[in-house]
């Protein structure tokens, strides 16, 4: 068994995830077989491997990366989107988004 | 399967143009078509008319006051419900975004708007296009249109449910594991993944940045090359998206492929691949030989690691990306007494059963102690699938296998257990994780009737040699019926 009802339990709350009893038994046992799959990826040689975390700097015409042509000029752009997103929030007092409180004083 | 007025791109433009339909006839057309099978297949979450007719007047105008047409002109599509569109409800298949209505365009579909083409819906998938079956959908499954007790695959099962089924000329969707080949593989139709940054994804609603990427269904391979001409180029709106020239992609695929060098590599035809799949594939390649193409045996040893790699780095990203909904800014809010109640609560009743899984999966093996033996590990083994896609494309111009180990399964037949399902997507993860462009195209039904796939993979920005592969073998499959 890769893991517990315990480690459910943490990475839940680690997602901010409510689960009910039975809901943690079920990915109790999924997590499981999935991690017991990916353990497969132990028998490969990883020495002096790199980690590929995005495919846009080797993918582009050679040196591309070398000079960030993804980077834009850091300049001020209007926001046109304020209101509607402020309008279709579900709790708003314009400018700001309304949650329960934080703070104890 | 009825076979509707099968209409294609050219096809919509010669009529306009002849004036013997006018955009708003088409469009009222195709709703009539989704009104009389949209009831059964489930392919459309969300119609926007409203947007569609103006869309539609606008070409119509255009007619009249004998102007230029742009290259979409008229054309009914439907996107995907994980893309952005104003004024226009995305619900990502969630409970979490029912009411959610974006304020803007996402570009793919700013600039098919652009191109004159009608908006007539969004299109149902996994939630947040999780899945292979579209049966993790908050609002039902999506039925196959050729057989319809049997799942159009996923994520994007909607969008090419709708092509299939004549409900849309062409459709977005979106891959980041499969989720456009498969279901065009299991539906009958073209589905393609361009190259990773080649179409801008500022509006998809994120699932895993580094894998993502929104592509076409179609009728015809050409229509595809159309639509991708529209929606690829550099978007200042998303950084990732590359600053690659765009290639006039009708005109590549219309070249021919004598003398092309097409790869078959062994570790895509082991076991697990269904005979009538191999059966159908083999019989392709062999096609493609007939049409002057160079068969050249490949090993691509990391294959099998695919799934491990992809379903590790996808999570990660996903629970990251998935963060963003605590009901604070938008979508579902359920009251709490405090905040972290608040998020939790959210959390529980918006996400369903496989979005949470995955969640989790991501967030263990990002947590503490474990980030080293499973994604980092993760992130080598990509480097290792991606040099094998690499040192194939040395020595070929495309890569052929089956898109799918099976043809379209059963519905209810691999919802019992998540890994059941993720195991079949072997053969289109392993170019989601390089980055590359790859199509499926239709090679052939199985004796049940079930349409059967034929996937290929081209290097990076070579859209222009997939669509080369696929537009030659559909024309000679076409000839030879």
């Amino acid at each position: 068994m890769k893991i517990s009802r315990e480690d459910v339990l943490r990475v839940a709350e680690l997602a901010h995830l409510g689960l009910s009893r039975e809901e943690v038994e079920t990915y109790r046992n999924q997590l499981d077989r999935i991690l017991s799959y990916i353990d497969k990826l132990n028998e490969l040689d990883i020495t002096d491997v790199e980690p590929m975390a995005q495919v846009t700097y080797s993918a582009a015409a050679p040196g591309a990366g070398r000079d960030h042509p993804e980077l834009r000029d850091d300049v001020l752009l209007p926001c046109t989107v304020a209101e509607p997103i402020l309008a279709s929030a579900p709790d708003a007092a314009k400018p700001f988004f309304r949650v329960p409180k934080v703070i104890d004083r | 399967m009825s076979e509707p007025t099968n209409w294609t791109i050219p096809g919509v433009r010669a009529a306009l143009k002849a004036k013997k339909i006018s955009a708003r006839e088409l469009a009222a057309e195709f709703y009539a078509r989704i009104d009389r099978r949209n009831a059964e297949l489930n392919a459309y979450l969300t119609l926007s008319p409203e947007r569609a007719y103006q869309q539609a007047d606008r070409v119509d105008a255009a007619i009249a006051r004998g102007d230029e047409l742009p290259p979409l002109a008229g054309v009914p599509v439907a996107i995907k419900d994980v893309i952005s569109t104003q004024g226009i409800r995305t619900t990502c298949a969630s409970k979490m975004l029912e009411t959610y209505v974006p304020p803007y365009d996402a570009t793919a579909v700013e600039r098919l708007d652009a191109a004159g083409a009608v908006f007539l819906g969004k299109t149902n998938c996994d939630e947040f296009a999780m899945g292979g079956s579209n049966e993790n959908s908050a609002y039902g499954p999506v039925r196959n249109p050729h057989a319809p007790d049997r799942v159009p695959g996923g994520s994007s099962g909607g969008s090419a449910a709708a092509v299939a089924a004549g409900l849309a000329v062409a459709a977005l969707g979106t891959d980041t594991g499969g989720s456009i080949r498969q279901p065009g593989s299991f539906c009958g139709i073209p589905g393609l993944m361009p190259t990773y940054g080649r179409v801008s994804r500022y509006g998809l609603v994120a699932f895993a940045s580094s894998l993502d990427k929104i592509g076409p269904f179609s009728a015809t391979v050409a229509d595809a090359a159309a639509v991708l001409s529209v929606i690829a180029g550099h978007d200042p709106n998303d950084s990732t998206s590359a600053p690659v020239p765009v290639a006039n992609y009708t005109a590549e695929s219309a070249r021919p492929v004598k003398g092309m060098r097409i790869g078959v590599p062994e570790d895509y035809f082991g076991d697990g691949l269904d005979a009538e799949v191999r059966e159908h594939v083999e019989a392709g390649i062999a096609r493609l030989e007939r049409l002057g193409c160079v068969r050249i045996p490949l090993r691509m040893m990391h294959t099998d690691y695919a799934i491990a790699t992809y379903y590790i780095l996808a999570t990660a990203e996903a629970s990251s990306n998935l963060a963003r909904y605590d009901g604070v800014r938008y979508g579902l809010r359920v009251p709490g007494g405090t905040l972290t109640e608040m998020y939790r609560q959210t959390r529980e009743r918006g996400f369903g059963p496989e979005v949470k899984c995955r969640i989790m999966l991501g967030t263990y093996a990002l947590s503490a102690g474990y980030y080293d033996a499973y994604y980092l590990r993760a992130q080598r083994v990509r480097t290792l699938i991606a040099r094998d896609f690499a040192d194939a494309f040395e020595k070929v111009d495309a890569i052929i296998t089956p898109t799918a180990p099976t043809p379209a399964f059963k519905l209810g037949e691999k919802t019992s257990d998540p890994l059941t399902m993720y195991l079949a997507d072997i053969y289109t993860v392993t170019g989601s994780l390089a980055g590359v462009p790859g199509i499926s195209v239709p090679c052939g039904q199985t004796n049940a009737g079930l349409p059967v796939g034929m996937q290929i993979f081209g290097p990076h920005f070579k859209e222009g040699s997939v669509l080369q592969v696929a537009h030659a073998f559909e024309q000679s499959r076409a000839s030879s019926n």
